[in-house]
Formats: structure tokens, C-alpha cells, sequence
């Protein structure tokens, strides 16, 4: 077994992996909403678009995360939400997020982006006023999430583009779900 | 709703400064969310070629947008308006900033005079990207392709871009090759150019 190694910290961790130039990054995005917008026509259902394929992502960049960061079980959601915050955001997207306004139950909490690689170049047009531009944001943490086995919900709350200062989302745990072997008899 | 009726933080996105473009993400950032705009895709598609079309078309307004952004700041509100000139733009500059290096080779063509080739050994589109058998020759390339397009047609320089494998002897991967085929009116005007 490879020696157990301590977690990286935030900045050793962007530094360790490929990195690619953010615009590209910024009008990629931009393209695909674009092109949700065109087809989809409906902002909700662009918000609804965005969200999926956050999850999807979600869902695989865990095993990335988990993989490259070292960071071993989390005893509890507050932990997890540190790790996100100061490891996750910085080793996909190189910022960090704070973790504030935790509630008594220490089961929902805020992520607070002050930098937001998503938004560069980007203004709401009034047609557009109800979009959730980052929503795919949101969706890769409640995938990521899901796959260490917590059912969340994530919403955002402030959001820059509709003239808030400072974008933040609400992570609410509804459940741990216990682990399970996945497969069963008849698969 | 919270943030209704509330200044917004700028008044207009071009108030806000222009970064210097030196910020950077994760590669596998990027490599999800492409990978996402290619699924999406596929849904809405039922052929290849439809398929291309639309990455190509999400690849345009990339390179609509960076046209303008790097004439700005790289190159102090100047843009090309010669072939060559254009041509060393998207090898070079664009590619410098897009993919982090500039493009492998830029050749003219040697059976058509309209006809030019960027080649890179590896895209960076292309590095997580296996294509199934079943999908023949598509090449999400067509990504760059449009990028490409989107420079060329809005600098004046209308043309057609496509993406192509090409393989390399003595390579398990083969290489992408970005094939521009400039519109005849582009030709013309740099003959009477001189």
C-alpha cells in the first residue's frame, strides 16, 4: 500500500494539476448556454438543462477529486463543506469559496464566491432575467455530493449577474444515505 | 427575490475592467464541461454531420468573441486585414491564448490555392476524446473549426472550416488537422491588394 499522504493544500493542488486558460473556459460555457437558449426557449427549462449537466459532472469529478486530493472520510457535513470550499473550488475552477451562514442543525450552509470563472463577459438581457446562469455550479455539487452519499439541495441565493455583490449558494443536507453494496443479485 | 431593484454592481458589463487573461482553470474543468456540450449535443442530433454542425455553430461564438477580446487587448485595437496576416493571427495569438502554445504547423494547401491547414498533434478538445467506431470520421474538433470560422468570418474573411483526423506514421493517435477553404471574394480581394 502507497504510504498514507497528508491533504494537499488548496494552492498545491491547482499547481499539481493541467491547467487551461480561463476565457476559454468562460465563452465555452457561454456557448452552451447560448445554445439552450436556442433550443430550449424556456429559461426555466435552460435552468433545468444546466443543472443536469452539472450533475453529470458531478457525478464523475469526484472520483477525480477524491483521487488527486488526498483527503481522506469527512467526519461531518461542516468538514465536507470545508473541503469543498477550500479544496474543491480551488482545484477545478482556482478560487476558494467561504462557508458561512450555518444553521443550528449544522445541515445547511452557505458557499459564498466572490471570483466566479463562469461569469467573465457576461450581462442578463431583460428577456433573460429569470436565467440561472451558474446553475451548473450547483449541479456539480449536489452530484458530487450524492456520489459520497448525501442527498442535497443546492440553490443560489445571490448572484452577481442580477445585481447582487457576491454569489452564494445554499447547500441544504437532507439525508446520508448508508452504503450499500450497489448491486444487486439480479444485475 | 432577493437582488430585484437593487443597483447592479456595474452598470454595464463593459464598465467592468478588462482582465488580462492570465487566469486559468482546472484542464478537467474544462474537459467535463466540453464533454457535457458534446452529450447535449448528441441529443439533439440525429446524424454526424448534424452533429458537427452544431459544435461547430457553440464554436463560432467563441471565436466571435475572442476576435474581438484579443484585437483589444493583445493587439491595442488593431485587426488583420491581410490573409497571411489573419492567418498567423489564429495560429499564433488566438492559439497562444485558446490552448496555451501556438499551433503545430500552419501550411498553405497544395492542390488548392483557397485552401489552408492548421495542424495540431494533439487538440486540446481531442485529449479525453475516443470516438466509438460507430461514429466513423466525427471529430470534435469541429469545436476549433468553428472557433476558427467565428475569427475569420468576423474579421472579413468569410471561409469554411472544417476538422479532420489525419494520421501520422509511427503515431497510435492521429493528428487534427483544421482545413480553412477561404470564400472566392477573400481571394479576389487580396489579388487586387497585391
Amino acid at each position: 500500500m502507497p504510504p498514507l499522504t497528508a491533504p494537499k493544500s488548496g494552492d498545491a493542488l491547482f499547481a499539481s494539476v493541467d491547467r487551461v486558460n480561463a476565457e476559454l473556459f468562460t465563452l465555452t460555457y457561454g456557448a452552451i448556454v447560448r445554445q439552450l437558449l436556442t433550443d430550449l426557449e424556456e429559461v426555466e427549462e435552460v435552468n433545468k438543462q444546466l443543472d443536469q449537466m452539472g450533475y453529470n459532472i458531478g457525478t464523475r469529478l469526484v472520483d477525480e477529486f477524491l483521487a488527486k486530493s488526498n483527503v481522506s472520510r469527512c467526519v461531518d457535513f461542516k468538514e465536507t463543506a470545508d473541503v469543498i470550499a477550500k479544496l474543491g473550488f480551488k482545484m477545478f475552477l482556482g478560487v476558494t469559496a467561504t462557508v458561512t451562514n450555518w444553521d443550528a442543525e449544522g445541515t445547511s450552509c452557505s458557499f459564498v464566491l466572490e471570483d466566479n470563472p463562469l461569469v467573465d463577459f457576461v450581462e442578463l438581457p431583460d428577456t433573460c432575467q429569470g436565467l440561472q446562469y451558474c446553475n451548473v455550479l450547483s449541479g456539480v455539487i449536489r452530484g458530487a455530493l450524492e456520489m459520497v452519499s448525501m442527498k442535497t439541495e443546492v440553490t443560489w441565493v445571490r448572484d452577481m449577474l442580477r445585481g447582487d455583490d457576491a454569489y452564494e449558494m445554499r447547500v441544504k443536507l437532507i439525508k446520508q444515505v448508508p452504503e450499500e453494496y450497489p448491486y444487486k443479485d439480479d444485475d | 427575490m432577493i437582488g430585484v431593484g437593487k443597483a447592479k454592481q456595474y452598470a454595464n458589463v463593459l464598465d467592468k475592467p478588462l482582465s488580462r487573461g492570465r487566469q486559468e482553470v482546472s484542464l478537467s474543468a474544462f474537459a467535463f464541461l466540453f464533454s457535457e456540450l458534446v452529450q447535449y449535443n448528441q441529443t439533439q442530433v440525429d446524424n454526424i454531420a448534424e452533429l458537427e454542425r452544431r459544435l461547430e455553430d457553440a464554436g463560432y461564438a467563441v471565436g466571435a468573441r475572442v476576435l474581438e477580446l484579443l484585437c483589444h487587448r493583445e493587439k491595442g485595437n488593431r485587426r488583420e486585414t491581410r490573409l497571411l496576416g489573419i492567418l498567423s493571427f489564429i495560429h499564433s495569438t488566438v492559439w497562444k491564448v485558446l490552448f496555451g502554445k501556438v499551433a503545430d504547423s500552419l501550411e498553405k494547401g497544395t492542390e488548392h490555392e483557397d485552401e489552408y491547414m492548421i495542424s495540431e498533434k494533439e487538440l486540446l478538445v481531442n485529449r479525453f476524446i475516443s470516438v466509438p467506431k460507430d461514429m466513423g470520421a466525427f471529430n470534435c474538433g469541429a469545436f476549433v473549426a468553428g472557433i476558427v470560422k467565428g475569427v475569420l468570418d468576423n474579421a472579413g474573411f468569410p471561409a469554411v472550416v472544417t476538422a479532420h483526423f489525419v494520421p501520422i506514421e509511427g503515431q497510435q493517435r492521429p493528428r487534427t488537422t483544421i482545413l480553412i477553404k477561404f470564400a472566392e471574394e477573400v481571394l479576389h480581394r487580396e489579388a487586387r491588394l497585391g
